[in-house]
């Protein structure tokens, strides 16, 4: 037994690499539904993705508290997130600016903060682990950042979580806003994005 | 009285090269601060036209030179982006030339004035006439972000208004300009509607590129750094200008052509050219006027 924690490396050039996926969020954000696809330059600690890791790597710091589903609080993800982001870790979801969670788990919407009409900024980025992300049918996407439709297939999301989203579009301008992740590829639903299932 | 009309014949575009400034970090702001406007923006594109505070830096430039749009640029410029920098229209004024230098030396990257050539463009006071495409993101300077401030001075009660989506006030006030004057008189800085909801200040451009906001394939983004704001609309978002029925919207149209590439379709900047006060008309966007030129377009010349 040992009480050695296998602490990954971050970026090898943080400034670089921390712009980069920034701009590969932000075009996500903006053009939602469209998948990006981040440089497989980390090796995070299991579970936590390529995707997830660098995501919290390029925006998380000590402003940032991160809620963790359970299956994510192993020593290593928190060792690794707590080093290389200084962010705090919290247990309520409604306390998180960034939250990472499986799509099969993935709490209630609702459970997350969702901001306030006068500050609706303040809601959490939900980033949410899937099996397998890939354009083409599934899922119906509309709203601003998209010309007419995109289609996005999100794989291993639980099925009552569109009903969610629906209402959480109800909250406008409040609302969380999700970036679903499989691997290295990434797709944004900001709280604007129109979902339906086809 | 000599003629001096503001349109370089010579490209200025510089190449990337290793950012030089040393003791700097890349693009001059520090992590931390990158990562909170970063994270800024990313809310702001999810709440099409909502002022998102941020904690603005100083910057080495004062205030009116856009610290607001610098910062914005610097959190999203990387080293394979190619920047163009433009105020009123031209890439050679002070300020333009300042801002560019300033990413060139802190950030290494490309410049241009070639409008399509440029993957960020920063901007003060104009939209370019070629029409933005997907590949690119704008950056408006932004001096005051708040739409109804002219209206009601109070921070908390502009923000209560947004919250509340009461926006009477400006209507009204818009409806005061028709019964006075006959017609809305603003020009600049004309408050537009985003998404249907939020009511913004789109920077004090010209009213004439108010449409082009509209539903850009661009992604649009604005700093003001004095008073702390980020806003965004993000591509192929509604932008509407504020209208009645009775007196819907309208862009300045002028009689006269560019006097140096002929274009009908652009915004003209009156120029004098001698001391009995003869006027010309030229393009304000001298990239456009210039590519226009440089394809075998021409204008009359001006008066003779
Ligand atoms: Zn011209």
């Amino acid at each position: 037994m040992t009480d050695t924690i296998d602490l990954r490396p971050g970026f090898a050039d943080p400034v670089i690499e921390a712009q980069n996926v920034f701009r590969l969020v932000l075009d996500a954000m903006a053009r939602p539904g469209r998948i990006a696809t981040i440089p497989e330059s980390l090796q995070p600690p299991s579970p936590l993705s390529v995707g997830a890791a660098a995501i919290c790597l390029a925006l998380a710091d000590h402003d940032t508290p991160i809620w963790l589903a359970p299956e994510f609080r192993t020593p290593s993800a928190i060792a690794f997130l707590k080093f290389h982001c200084g962010c705090p870790i919290v247990d309520v979801p409604a306390n998180a600016a960034f939250a990472i969670a499986n799509g099969a788990t993935v709490p209630a919407l609702d459970q997350f903060a969702i901001g306030d009409d006068a500050w609706p900024e303040t809601s959490t980025t939900v980033i949410v682990q899937l099996d397998d992300l890939a354009v083409g049918d599934g899922l119906v996407l509309s709203g601003p950042g998209i010309e007419t439709t995109h289609r996005l297939n999100a794989r291993g999301l639980r099925v009552d979580v569109w009903g969610e989203w629906r209402a959480n579009q109800g909250l406008f301008p409040c609302g969380v806003d999700l970036i679903l992740v499989a691997g290295n590829r990434i797709a944004a639903l900001p709280r604007t994005t129109t979902v339906s299932e086809n | 009285m000599t003629t001096v009309i503001p349109h370089p014949n010579a490209s200025v575009a510089t190449s990337a090269a290793p950012a030089g400034l040393a003791g700097y970090n890349f693009a001059y702001l520090d992590e931390q601060t990158k990562r909170m406007i970063r994270r800024a923006l990313l809310k702001a594109v999810a709440i099409p036209g909502y002022q998102v505070p941020f904690g603005s830096r100083e910057m080495p430039l004062p205030y009116g030179w856009g610290t607001g749009g610098i910062q914005v640029t610097a959190a999203v410029i990387g080293p394979d982006d190619v920047l163009k920098v433009i105020d009123q229209g031209a890439d050679d004024t002070t300020n333009a030339v300042s801002i560019r230098r300033f990413f060139a030396k802190t950030a290494g990257v490309a410049t241009t004035d070639r409008t399509v050539d440029a993957t960020v463009i920063q901007t003060r006071h104009r939209i370019p006439e070629v029409p933005l495409t997907e590949n690119q993101i704008l950056v408006y300077q932004v001096p005051i972000p708040e739409p109804l401030r002219q209206l009601e001075p109070r921070e908390a009660e502009t923000r209560k208004m947004h919250a509340l989506e009461e926006y009477g006030v400006m209507h009204v006030s818009l409806y005061e300009d028709i019964a006075k004057f006959g017609r809305i008189t603003r020009s600049y800085n004309y408050p537009v509607r985003v998404n249907g909801r939020y009511v913004m200040a789109p920077s004090p451009i010209p009213k004439f590129d108010n449409p082009k906001m509209d539903r850009m394939p661009a992604l649009q983004l604005f700093g003001a750094g004095r008073e702390k704001r980020i806003y965004a609309v993000p591509p192929y978002t509604d932008v509407k200008s504020l209208d009645f029925e009775d007196h819907p919207f309208e862009i300045e149209t002028w009689e006269e052509d560019c006097s140096l590439c002929g274009a009908q379709d652009s915004y003209l900047d009156e120029v004098i050219v001698d001391d009995k006060g003869t006027k010309m008309y030229v393009c304000s966007d001298s990239d456009y006027c210039r590519e226009r030129r440089e394809a075998g377009h021409q204008g009359d010349g001006g008066p003779k």
